[in-house]
C-alpha cells in the first residue's frame, strides 16, 4: 500500500461525489456525507481492506442550534453603572425556559450524528458525519447491521436529540427516566429541566412537579477572537461559516 | 402437556453484584438466561450537557466523577482534547508525571476490580488485601492534589502542580498507632517519589498475593474457565477496548499504538488472553497491573532525574501563580480574566483518546470558539462494553451472569455518564 496516499484522497478517489467535504486537521480525518449514502457507505469502510473500519468508536449525537453565538456582547462604551456582567433576561443558548424555546427555527443543518471509526488493522481513525435532512423529524439511517456496537449509541442519541434512526432494531430511551418527556441534550432544552421529583406528605407518593429553581448563568457564554489562534481559526472557519 | 414459559426476573439496580445501579431484565428458562436487558441510566446526571454551560478548565472536576475508580485517565482524556483544540503541549516533566499517575490509576482500578469481582464470585479475602495497597495509592492522589479520589490534578499546559517534597506522613489516632503507625510510615520519611520507589519494590510481591488467592483455586476457575467467551469477532464487532479486546487475543493497546503523554519512552508489554473468557481476561488484568508497576518504576527513575516546570507559562490559558499575581499587574488582570470568564478556545472538533484501565475512553469535543465547550461527547469503554451483555450472556447459568458483570469492569458513573 502506498504510504504516501492519504486517507483523504483514498476516500475521495474510492467514494467521489459521495464524499460532500472532506477535512483533515489536528492529524483528523472527518468526512461529511448524505444521509442517503450512509448504509452502504459505513458497509464499504467496514469490509474494504483499503479501509478496514472494524471498529465502530462512537456515535454522537450534535445540535447545531447556536452554533458561535455569544451571550454577552461588549458595546466598547462605558456607561455610568458600568458593565454587567451577569446575563439578563431568559433567553440564550442552554438556560431557555420551555415555554420560551425558539419555535421553528429556519435551521436546515441542525441535527447530526457523527460517527468515529477505527481501523485496528491500519491503526487509523476516521469520523463520518451525516446531517438529518429534516429538522423537524431529524432521521438518519441506522448503521446497527453494520457495526452492533452502534446500537445503544443510537439508542443515546436518539434519547438525547431525538434523532431518529431509521432500521434500528429497539430504538427505546436509554440513558433519561422511564416516562421522561423531550429531548435532553438539544439546546433548547433548559438546563435546569422541566420537571422536578419530590416526596408529597400529603398525597403520599412521589410527585413530578414544574421546575421551581430559576435559570442561571454564572460565566456567560464569549466567542473571542484570538490573534494567536488566527491561523487555526481561518482554516476551519471558512469550512464552518459555509454551512 | 403442560405448557411452559419463560419467565422474567429483575435484577438490582439494589443489588451488591450489579456494581452500582445496573437493572437488568432477565428472560430466564429455569436457570438458564434467554434474554438479557439492561437498563442503564439511573446514574445519569448529565455531565455533557454540564460541560456545555461552564467554561473549559471548571469541567475537569466532573470528569473525575465519570469513572469514579480510574479518574486521572479520565481527566488526561479531556485535557489533551482541550490542548489539541489550543494547539499547546504540556512540558515533559508533566508528561512523565501524566504518566506516572496514569499508572498508579490503572492499578487503583485493577485493584478495585480484583477485589469485587472476586466478592461476587465468592472470594472475601481478596477484597480486602486489595483495598490495603488501593489505600497507599490513595495517598498518593491526596498528596498531590489534596483529594483522595477526585483529583482534578491534570490541566490543559500540564498538571497543577509538582509532586510533593514530603510524603504526608499518619498522625497517631484510635485506629492508626503504636507499631501500625510505625509500619504506616515506614515508607512515608522522604519525598513522594521515594514513597512510590519502596510500593513499587514491594508491589510485585502484593500481586504474588492475589494470584496466591485466585490463579490456581479451583472455585474461581470453576466459576470464570469457559464463561463469558468473547470471541475476536464479537469484540470487534462490538466496539471492545481495552482488557476486554485484549482478553480475547488482540493485541491492541492505545498506549503503544497511538502513544500519548510519554508512553512512547516507557518499556512495557502488552499481555493478550488466548480464550476471551472471563479467566482470561483476569489474567490479563494481572499482568496488566504488574506492567504498570514496571512504568512506574520508569516514571519514578526519570522524574528523579529531570527537575523542571509542569506547566506551560503562557498566561492566556493557565493562571499565572500566587505569589506572581501579588506584585504583578498583568498577573492580576490574566488572572481575574481567567477566572472570570476562562479562556476562549478556536472552532474546531478533535477526537482524543486514552487508554483507560476499562478501554478506549475518548472525549469528542466541538468548540465554536467560545470560552465554552459547543459539545462534549464521552465515549465511555463500559457502556460500550455493556451493550454487548445481551449477546454474551445469552445461554449462560443465572450465576455467570454476576461473573460476567464483574469481568466488564462496569462503573455506572462512565457509563450513566
Amino acid at each position: 500500500m502506498n504510504a504516501t496516499v492519504s486517507l483523504a484522497q483514498r476516500l475521495q478517489e474510492r467514494f467521489g461525489a459521495q464524499v460532500q467535504s472532506c477535512i483533515e486537521r489536528f492529524g483528523e480525518t472527518t468526512i461529511e456525507v448524505a444521509s442517503s449514502d450512509l448504509p452502504a457507505l459505513a458497509r464499504a469502510l467496514r469490509d474494504e481492506d483499503v479501509f478496514g473500519f472494524e471498529e465502530l468508536i462512537d456515535v454522537c449525537g450534535v445540535d447545531y442550534l447556536g452554533y458561535g453565538q455569544s451571550e454577552w456582547e461588549n458595546s466598547g462604551q462605558a456607561t455610568g453603572t458600568g458593565y454587567s456582567r451577569g446575563v439578563e433576561g431568559s433567553s440564550g443558548p442552554g438556560r431557555f425556559d420551555w415555554d420560551g424555546r425558539p419555535r421553528e427555527v429556519d435551521m436546515p443543518r441542525r441535527f447530526a450524528a457523527v460517527l468515529h471509526l477505527l481501523s485496528l488493522r491500519h491503526n487509523r481513525r476516521l469520523r463520518v458525519r451525516v446531517f438529518c435532512p429534516h429538522q423537524g423529524l431529524p432521521a438518519v439511517p441506522s448503521v446497527t447491521a453494520i457495526w452492533p456496537a452502534a446500537n445503544w449509541f443510537e439508542r443515546e442519541a436518539f434519547d438525547l436529540f431525538g434523532i431518529v434512526f431509521e432500521g434500528h432494531p429497539d430504538l427505546r430511551r436509554i440513558l433519561t427516566d422511564y416516562g421522561f418527556v423531550g429531548h435532553a441534550f438539544r439546546k433548547d432544552f433548559p438546563l435546569i429541566g422541566n420537571v422536578e421529583v419530590r416526596y408529597d406528605p400529603e398525597q403520599r407518593r412521589v410527585i413530578y412537579q414544574p421546575v421551581s429553581i430559576e435559570p442561571r448563568v454564572l460565566v456567560p457564554r464569549v466567542v473571542r477572537e484570538d490573534a494567536r489562534y488566527a491561523q487555526g481559526a481561518a482554516e476551519t472557519a471558512d469550512h464552518w461559516r459555509r454551512n | 402437556m403442560e405448557e411452559i414459559r419463560n419467565y422474567t426476573m429483575n435484577f438490582g439496580p439494589q443489588h451488591p453484584a450489579a456494581h452500582g445501579v445496573l437493572r437488568l431484565i432477565l428472560e430466564m428458562d429455569g436457570e438458564v438466561v434467554m434474554r438479557a436487558d439492561p437498563h442503564i441510566g439511573l446514574l445519569h446526571r448529565g455531565t455533557e450537557k454540564l460541560a456545555e454551560s461552564k467554561p473549559f478548565n471548571q469541567s475537569i472536576g466532573y470528569m473525575d466523577r465519570l469513572d469514579y475508580v480510574s479518574m486521572m485517565c479520565n481527566e488526561h482524556a479531556y485535557v489533551r482534547a482541550v490542548e489539541k483544540l489550543v494547539g499547546i503541549e504540556a512540558p515533559q516533566r508533566a508528561q512523565y508525571i501524566r504518566t506516572l499517575f496514569d499508572e498508579i490509576t490503572r492499578i487503583l482500578n485493577h485493584l478495585m476490580w480484583i477485589g469485587s469481582n472476586a466478592l461476587d464470585l465468592g472470594a472475601m479475602a481478596v477484597f480486602l488485601y486489595a483495598f490495603r495497597e488501593r489505600e497507599e495509592l490513595m495517598d498518593c492522589y491526596e498528596g498531590v492534589s489534596g483529594a483522595r479520589m477526585h483529583a482534578t490534578y491534570y490541566r490543559p499546559g500540564g498538571v497543577y502542580r509538582d509532586l510533593p517534597e514530603r510524603m504526608p506522613n499518619y498522625h497517631a489516632s484510635p485506629w492508626h498507632k503504636g507499631a501500625d503507625l510505625k509500619r504506616l510510615n515506614q515508607w512515608r520519611q522522604g519525598s513522594m517519589l521515594d514513597f512510590l520507589d519502596a510500593f513499587s519494590e514491594d508491589f510485585p510481591r502484593k500481586v504474588d498475593e492475589y494470584e496466591e488467592l485466585l490463579t490456581n483455586n479451583r472455585i474461581w476457575k470453576q466459576r470464570t474457565v469457559g464463561i463469558g467467551v468473547v470471541s475476536p469477532e464479537q469484540a470487534r464487532a462490538w466496539g471492545m477496548s481495552g482488557p476486554m479486546l485484549r482478553g480475547s487475543g488482540i493485541a491492541w493497546d492505545l498506549r503503544k499504538k497511538q502513544p500519548y503523554a510519554a508512553y512512547a519512552d516507557v518499556d512495557f508489554d502488552i499481555p493478550v488472553g488466548a480464550n476471551g473468557d472471563c479467566y482470561d481476561r483476569y489474567l490479563v488484568r494481572v499482568a496488566e497491573m504488574r506492567q504498570s508497576n514496571r512504568i512506574i518504576r520508569q516514571c519514578v527513575d526519570w522524574l528523579r532525574r529531570n527537575p523542571g516546570p509542569v506547566m506551560l507559562e503562557s498566561h492566556k490559558i493557565i493562571p499565572p501563580h500566587r505569589a506572581e499575581m501579588k506584585n504583578d499587574m498583568e498577573a492580576l488582570i490574566h488572572h481575574f480574566k481567567l477566572f472570570t470568564e476562562g479562556y476562549s478556545v478556536p472552532e474546531g472538533e478533535v477526537y482524543s483518546a486514552v487508554e483507560a484501565p476499562k478501554g478506549e475512553f475518548g472525549v469528542y469535543m466541538i468548540s465554536d470558539g467560545a470560552n465554552k465547550p459547543f459539545r462534549v461527547k464521552l465515549r465511555a469503554p463500559g457502556f460500550v462494553h455493556l451493550s454487548s451483555m445481551d449477546e454474551i450472556v445469552r445461554g449462560h447459568m443465572l450465576a455467570d451472569v454476576v461473573a460476567m458483570i464483574g469481568t466488564y469492569d462496569v462503573v455506572f458513573g462512565e457509563i450513566d455518564r
